[in-house]
């Protein structure tokens, strides 16, 4: 199991923006290790934010996206104290589901 | 034997990520992937045939798609990209940098309230445009950048 999320969701005006930071090494399947042997691609393929149990963002990703990926979303019609649940799943299976609370 | 292979971790996969959020008690496993990833998308090397696979091929240039991206990247590996579409009912929003192996990096599709408003940092090969494409009723639109970047984000 990978890391978990950090997660940051804040009201600013009527808009919450969430910033999400990812632990993932994020391998392109491009580079070649010391011995000049591809590191095989691993990188997060799914991501989806839900705010209160309801998908807002589904989004795809490549391994372009660079390690540790940080994403930022905003939403409307939030309030403080809502959830936001961020879960991401990557091509090797595993995956991972962290939840924070609009400030 | 490679299909077979990716059942399987599809298959494992899934069975997680229900877990997880059935454990959450917070999503219907319904909800939470809209898409699959797609793959064909996404393993398209060439941005030709990348964006026909996303179906944005000729898509118009609208200024009202606003992107932000570092007019030179010192470094390829991390460069900060914002997409912000001010065009109505806009409901997804994709990122392709032309000269990366594989030049779709990014997609993302908005519901429930989201704003078509996404931060993201990627790799960048080699000095290049990076492109957004947004959706909206069924039509498609385009904007891009041209990114100096003076150490490749590829590594190796």
């Amino acid at each position: 199991m990978a890391d978990p999320m950090k997660i940051r969701a804040q009201m600013k005006g009527d808009v919450c923006e969430i910033r999400v930071l990812m632990s993932h090494p994020m391998e392109t399947g491009q580079r070649k290790d010391n011995d000049g042997k591809t590191i095989p691609a691993h990188h997060i393929q799914l991501v989806s934010v839900a705010l209160n149990g309801k998908t807002v963002v589904s989004g795809q990703l490549a391994g372009s996206v660079s390690r540790n990926p940080v994403l930022g979303f905003k939403v409307k019609g939030a309030k403080s104290g809502d959830k936001v649940t961020v879960s991401w799943k990557d091509n090797k299976g595993d995956s991972r589901t962290d939840e924070a609370t609009v400030a | 034997m490679d299909l077979i292979r990716r059942t399987v971790l599809k298959g494992a996969g899934a069975t997680g990520v229900l877990a997880g959020l059935l454990a959450t008690g917070m999503l219907k496993p319904t909800l939470a992937y809209a898409n699959e990833w797609n793959a064909a998308a996404f393993g398209a090397k060439d941005l030709d045939v990348a964006l026909k696979t996303i179906g944005a091929d000729g898509a118009s240039a609208n200024a009202s798609l606003v992107m932000k991206a570092p007019d030179i990247a010192e470094n390829g590996a991390v460069v900060p990209v914002d997409v912000v579409s001010n065009i109505p009912n806009t409901s997804s929003i994709a990122i392709l940098v032309k000269k990366n192996p594989f030049p779709l990096a990014a997609y993302f599709e908005f519901s429930n309230g989201a704003l078509p408003d996404v931060s993201i940092r990627l790799k960048v090969a080699e000095t290049c445009p990076i492109i957004a494409i947004a959706k909206a009723d069924g039509k498609t639109f385009s904007t891009q950048k041209e990114v100096k970047v003076t150490v490749g984000g590829c590594g190796g």
